[in-house]
């Protein structure tokens, strides 16, 4: 919906104009930078998918093998040692600590694997028959373990940069196809507002001068009507003709002055009226 | 980012829901665990025929939001598949689920909700 009209509600002015042209440079900066973080993040991304799509594989080989070894322990002891395990299972010896690794900005979490010490709590199993094998077992699905914490990790960074990433081309996406638009809008808009002020204002200017020309013409011609005027009236000073024509332009200055004063009067009295109604 | 970093600090176990057998090898490597005495609970799950979905999926929800110490879910990939819709609208990055292969169903990458997404991505 970014169409030509679209722009933001501000007044044309100078100093708006200003804030645009600030917000534009703004808005390409970031549009820049943003892009720069997605396209690192997506190098990191493709990366990271590999790697799974390798560690996921490799998962399944490691998982067989220790398929195999439990498979020995359970020939080995001669029955199921499955409820006994579970049943002596207090607490954990493996466990997995997290750790925070930055890339442009995203902390992905990184898995790492750790053992404590001291505690064992399958002492006693395979403690009759098959006690190497136990062990063997135990080492073989511990590394399998490792494997799994590491493809975890993978994993979790995958979420996390798949999130990121399409938040981050959002982002660049609204930049470069509504706020740059848009901005621009604004500014041509102010642009071409400001532009027909300064006409309106020319304009303005040219119609003030053309009238005070006008009036000093006037009064150039007032003028010199007068001073023809005194000249004859100088001239026929003792002429009696004349005179008729100067009754006849007085009563019609005087009423011209009359009317004015009139005017202002009627208002008075109308508005006392109102007055005295409400 | 604050929050999910505090987050991931505490969490420290693994749990599993899985088989028989994969559970008791997941065990013999250490990291099963279970909780002081009170309300004693364990980070695993032996899920054999009989166990019912919704009780694969009542582990599953303890383990993803009710749990804040476990950071990593392991779940036997035939045993995903039985609560498939849960396990593909799980989007949090924490816990990570992570489906692994069992003794008696081989592993198939593309029901793997992960690895279907990076092959979507990659158009494959």
């Amino acid at each position: 919906m970014s169409g030509a009209a679209d722009r933001e509600a501000v007044f044309p002015t100078r100093q708006s104009l200003g804030i645009m042209k600030a917000k534009l440079k703004g808005a390409e900066t970031g549009h820049n930078l943003l892009k720069r973080k997605s396209e690192a993040l997506t190098k990191r991304f493709r990366e990271i998918t590999r790697r799974i799509d390798e560690a996921k594989r490799k998962m399944g080989r490691v998982m067989q093998i220790a398929s195999l070894s439990l498979a020995e322990v359970t020939y080995a002891v001669g029955g199921n040692i499955g409820y006994q395990i579970q049943e002596s299972a207090k607490s954990a010896r493996f466990r997995i600590r997290a750790k925070q690794e930055n890339v442009s900005g995203v902390l992905l979490p990184a898995f790492e694997a750790y053992q404590t010490e001291g505690n064992n709590d399958f002492a006693m199993t395979g403690l009759g028959k098959g006690g190497q094998q136990v062990q063997r077992c135990r080492e073989t699905y511990a590394r399998a373990v490792e494997a799994l914490v590491e493809l975890a990790s993978l994993q979790t960074a995958f979420v996390i940069l798949d999130e990121v990433i399409k938040v981050v081309n959002r982002r660049v996406n609204a930049i470069e196809h509504v706020i740059i638009p848009r901005t621009e809008n604004t500014i041509k808009y102010i642009n071409s507002e400001l532009d027909e002020l300064d006409r309106e204002e020319f304009y303005r200017l040219k119609k003030v001068a053309a009238k005070k020309q006008r009036d000093n013409a006037e009064t150039d011609a007032q003028m010199k009507a007068k001073k023809a005027e005194q000249q004859r009236l100088l001239a026929i000073a003792e002429g009696e003709n004349v005179e008729g024509e100067q009754a006849t332009e007085a009563p019609a200055a005087s009423e011209a002055t009359d009317l004015p004063d009139d005017t202002p009067a009627d208002i008075l009295a109308a508005e006392e009226d109102e007055d005295i109604i409400f | 980012m604050a929050t999910s970093q505090a987050d991931a600090k505490d969490r420290q176990f693994l749990a599993v829901i899985g088989d028989e057998d994969s559970v008791t090898g997941l065990l013999l490597a250490g990291i099963g665990h279970v909780t002081a005495p009170p309300d004693s609970q364990k980070n695993f799950l032996v899920v054999d025929n009989k166990t019912e979905n919704a009780a694969i999926e009542a582990a599953f929800e303890r383990f993803t939001t009710e749990r804040k110490d476990i950071g990593i879910i392991l779940i036997n990939q035939h045993i995903a598949d039985r609560i498939r819709n849960r396990i593909d609208t799980y989007t949090a990055a924490f816990p990570t689920v992570l489906e692994i292969p069992s003794k008696d169903h081989p592993y198939d990458p593309e029901k793997d909700s992960v690895l279907r997404r990076v092959r979507r991505l990659f158009g494959e």
